[in-house]
């Protein structure tokens, strides 16, 4: 497989996203898929940030290790990513700061001379590494035009300096098939979202999700969408429940910290049977722990967030479409059965950029609630055989509609009363045994790899890219959960079958999957784990899933 | 007036005496006199917190969100964002408003959201048995305080004034008259309003005898003028003996954060939308 990686970097501030976003875009129009691994620390200025851009001409959805053009606006990335190159690996650096081998452009001149601001240093390398990689000077042009939102013009004029001081050296050839779109995990999810009716985000900023509230907030004007961004996660959720009471299908998204706060909110939503969609983006913790890297440490609380028992949806989307699809699931199961439901996510999936395949979007439609249409007195709650209580909004005349987070009877009046309890809490969690079998019209579980090898590799959410494309060099089977409560057993061992040896692949300390799979008897031999921080490159997994199968 | 069919089965479980009940029936008069001006009741909801106070949307026959301790006011703000028709009302007490969600008490004022919250401040805990709440005095001897609290009181109607409130008043459970008033005024006014109703608990601070020494009712105060609004929120601190004015001290036209919300909602064709995105991210 043809396959390509450009890594740049420079300081935090010197527009290390947008330079690696454009480089993206130009790849895609040559018909390469691409997948971005973004790296930075959490500060603003100063720092190092890189961007892996890698280019393959399948779908991948993971960076490897080596890379073949280092472009360096800072000493750091010449320092800090030797190990990377290969023997032929091309390097262009900022000679006017950078100390290295291979070719450099005095950039900070370059840009002065053409009338540029400092930030525009990554157009004139942008600018040489089309050169050396051989894409016209018009692609270029037409990229820069798309996707540079201020002062395109003068970029193109800059990136061309770069262009024409550059020789070409690389002849990367275009792959003949048509680009895909370029989409973040986070915007794939909002896509999801979007096409499945929401009306509302809320959200407080907490990476890795902001990116949820960035991109809906960018396009509220032009979907009619509410995003409203108030003073805690706490408002954040009990606002959503309002406008759930009101019919208006609404989601939120944060990471850990935040959703702690949620909590309250979440029991409220599992007692008043209030629809909400909560996408948690994780990052390592505990606490504040390590705002802009990634782990996959918060399952269990998610899978246990809230006091009391109530039911819930938790999907782990492993890619950007599998997070458009099941965002927009999650939004429609949460309306079929008024539960709250849970788009997990972790930081490189939140993050990274993927060609994007639209049949995700269109694969997907609103589904309507179970409404009420009867003349007579409401019960918001009443006792139905599947649990879910037909649905009426305010205003509506002639109906009292009555949410409540206590206990509570048919109308949704307050109740201690030991049947009543009884029935009510029964009523509620019975919605799980017709979810669980709704589910089976998903597929909630997918495998991947050789479907005869005796060897499994077990994942969840955005390991997917990787443990695929290793499974599939080391011919081994890959299974993927991607709902996680209902725990899908059925398709799940289904799946496992002929496996003999079981190895879970996460990012995190404990192995949360494969705990989940013992609970159920479902046997794991081998945990590989990773919790620096860090997604795990495809090179490093390989070597990793070597030694565990010796 | 008919009230009848405003009420619920729901039994009722306030102590004889509570100020919850003047409370309640001030509020289904108000009700009951919207709905004979022509306001379709279906456009009210009703949103409470947890506490003795609470269980008031279980007595009347309306919309209800019967939410949790400290949350009434981020839920009421859904609510009205969802629909900006809506009447929404929050029912809180004092340690549920402004103990545990007075940050959100501050930003509703600071967006002047269209709400009105009615705050039972009876300045005690009823429900959790008589503990002591933001608004009790100095060396309140409560459950959790027996020796006597050691902080002063909060104001919160001077905290509500500089977070931007754009309606600022006081009840008292007694004289439902003047209580109708001011709810009938409050619900009327565009934007936050709050009323702080001292609402006695009979059981865990009977405050009857001293409000009614104290109690009196505002007559020309122009409740436009911010700084002589300020001086009569000022005049009794929750703390001190002093005169406690009952009635508006403030009022104030602004521009609503509900209000451009209207716009949003409309039916758009997503589908095209998308395409058109998606084509753009190439
Ligand atoms: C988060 C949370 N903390 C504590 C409680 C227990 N609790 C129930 S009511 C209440 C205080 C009630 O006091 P107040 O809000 O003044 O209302 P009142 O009962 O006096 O009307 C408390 C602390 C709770 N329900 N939720
Ligand atoms: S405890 Fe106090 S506030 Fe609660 S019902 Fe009794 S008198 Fe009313």
């Amino acid at each position: 497989m043809a396959d390509f990686s450009v890594l740049i970097g420079g300081k935090a501030g010197e527009g290390i996203n947008q330079a690696a976003s454009l480089i993206a875009h130009l790849l895609n129009r040559l018909g390469w898929r691409i997948y971005v691994y973004l790296d930075y620390p959490s500060l603003i200025r100063g720092g190092h940030n890189f961007a892996i851009i890698r280019a393959s001409e399948k779908k991948i959805a993971v960076h490897r290790d080596k890379i073949d053009v280092l472009l360096a606006l800072n000493q750091d990335t010449v320092d800090l990513h030797k190990h990377r190159l290969k023997d032929n690996s091309l390097i262009v650096y900022d000679s006017d700061t950078v100390k290295s081998k291979g070719s450099g452009l005095p950039l900070e001149k370059m840009i002065k001379e053409e009338g540029g601001s400092a930030i525009m240093r990554n157009s004139c390398i942008i600018g040489a590494f089309c050169r050396a990689a051989g894409i016209k000077q018009d692609i270029l042009e037409e990229v820069f035009k798309k996707h540079i939102p201020r002062e395109a013009d003068l970029n193109i004029k800059i990136a061309l300096r770069g262009y024409n001081e550059t020789e070409e050296s690389l002849a990367l050839p275009a792959i003949s098939q048509a680009p895909f779109s370029l989409f973040t995990g986070n915007e794939a999810i909002g896509l999801g979202l979007i096409k499945a009716g929401l009306k509302s985000y809320i959200a407080y900023p907490m990476t890795p999700s902001s990116g949820v509230l960035h991109f809906l907030a960018g396009l509220s004007k032009e979907f009619s969408l509410k995003v409203v961004h108030p003073e805690s996660e706490i408002s954040v959720i009990l606002m959503a429940l309002g406008f759930a009471y009101c019919g208006e299908k609404a989601a939120v998204g944060t990471s850990g910290g935040g959703f702690c706060l949620m909590n309250e909110g979440l029991s409220l939503a599992g007692m008043a049977e209030l629809p909400v969609v909560i996408v948690m983006g994780q990052r390592p913790g505990p606490s504040t722990g390590v705002p802009t890297y990634t782990a996959q440490a918060d399952l269990n609380f998610v899978l246990n967030a809230g006091h009391g028992e109530f039911v819930r949806l938790v999907t782990a989307p492993g890619d950007a479409e599998e997070a458009c699809y099941w965002s927009a699931v999650a939004l429609n199961i949460a309306w079929k059965y008024q539960i709250p439901c849970f788009v997990l996510t972790d930081k490189t999936l939140n993050e990274a950029t993927f060609s994007f395949e639209a049949s995700a979007v269109d694969s997907v439609k609103e589904e309507p609630p179970l409404l009420w249409d009867k003349d007579g007195d409401y019960k918001r709650y009443l006792n139905t055989e599947t649990g879910v209580s037909p649905l009426a909004f305010v205003p509506r005349k002639g109906a009292v509609i009555k949410a409540s987070s206590y206990e509570h009877d048919d109308y949704g009046i307050t109740t201690e009363d030991p049947a009543t309890i009884t029935s009510s809490y029964d009523k509620r969690l019975r919605k799980e045994k017709y979810l669980a079998q709704d589910l089976e019209k998903y597929r909630a579980v997918k495998a991947y790899g050789n479907p005869s090898a005796e060897c499994a590799v077990v994942c969840w959410g955005s390991n997917k890219g990787v443990c695929v494309e290793a499974a599939e060099k080391l011919g081994l089977k890959v299974i993927q959960p991607l709902v996680l409560s209902p725990f899908p057993l059925k398709q799940f061992s289904e799946a496992l079958k002929g496996a003999k040896k079981v190895i879970c692949v996460e990012n995190n300390a404990t192995g949360m999957l494969a705990g989940l799979m013992s609970a159920r008897g479902l046997k794991v031999d081998k945990m590989i784990l990773k919790y620096d921080g860090r997604p795990f490159s495809l090179d490093e997994l390989e070597s990793r899933l070597g030694e565990a199968m010796r | 007036m008919s009230q009848n069919d405003l009420g619920t089965y729901a039994v009722n479980t306030w102590c004889p005496g509570c100020g919850n009940f003047a409370i309640l029936n001030a509020v289904k008069a108000i009700l009951d006199e919207l709905r004979n001006e022509g306001f379709p009741l279906e456009k009210v909801v009703l949103v409470s917190g947890i506490g003795c106070h609470a269980k008031i949307v279980d007595y009347i026959n309306v919309n209800s969100f019967y939410s949790i301790h400290g949350r009434v006011v981020p839920v009421a703000i859904g609510i009205k964002l969802a629909n900006p028709d809506l009447k929404v009302i929050g029912f809180a007490g004092d340690g549920d408003a402004y103990g545990e969600g007075l940050e959100h008490l501050i930003f509703a004022a600071k967006r002047n959201i269209d709400i009105t919250m009615i705050i039972h401040n009876n300045r005690v805990y009823g429900l959790t048995t008589g503990q002591y709440t933001p608004t009790s005095p100095l060396g309140f001897r409560g459950r959790s305080t027996p020796f006597g609290t050691r902080e002063l009181p909060i104001n919160p109607l001077e905290l509500m004034l500089s977070s931007g409130a754009t309606f600022l008043a006081r009840g008292y459970s007694h004289g439902i008259e003047l209580l109708k008033g001011i709810f009938k005024e409050a619900l009327a006014h565009k934007g936050f309003s709050l009323v702080d109703v001292l609402q006695v608990c009979v059981t865990f601070y009977n405050m009857y005898q001293y409000y009614t020494r104290h109690a009196y009712e505002l007559k020309d105060h122009d409740p436009r003028n911010y700084d002589g609004a300020l001086q009569k929120i000022r005049e009794w601190d929750y703390n001190k003996e002093a005169p406690i004015a009952l009635g508006t001290f403030y009022k104030k036209e602004a521009a609503t954060f509900e209000e451009p919300f209207r716009d949003y909602g409309a039916q758009v064709d997503r589908g095209s939308k998308i395409r058109q995105l998606l084509e753009k991210n190439i």
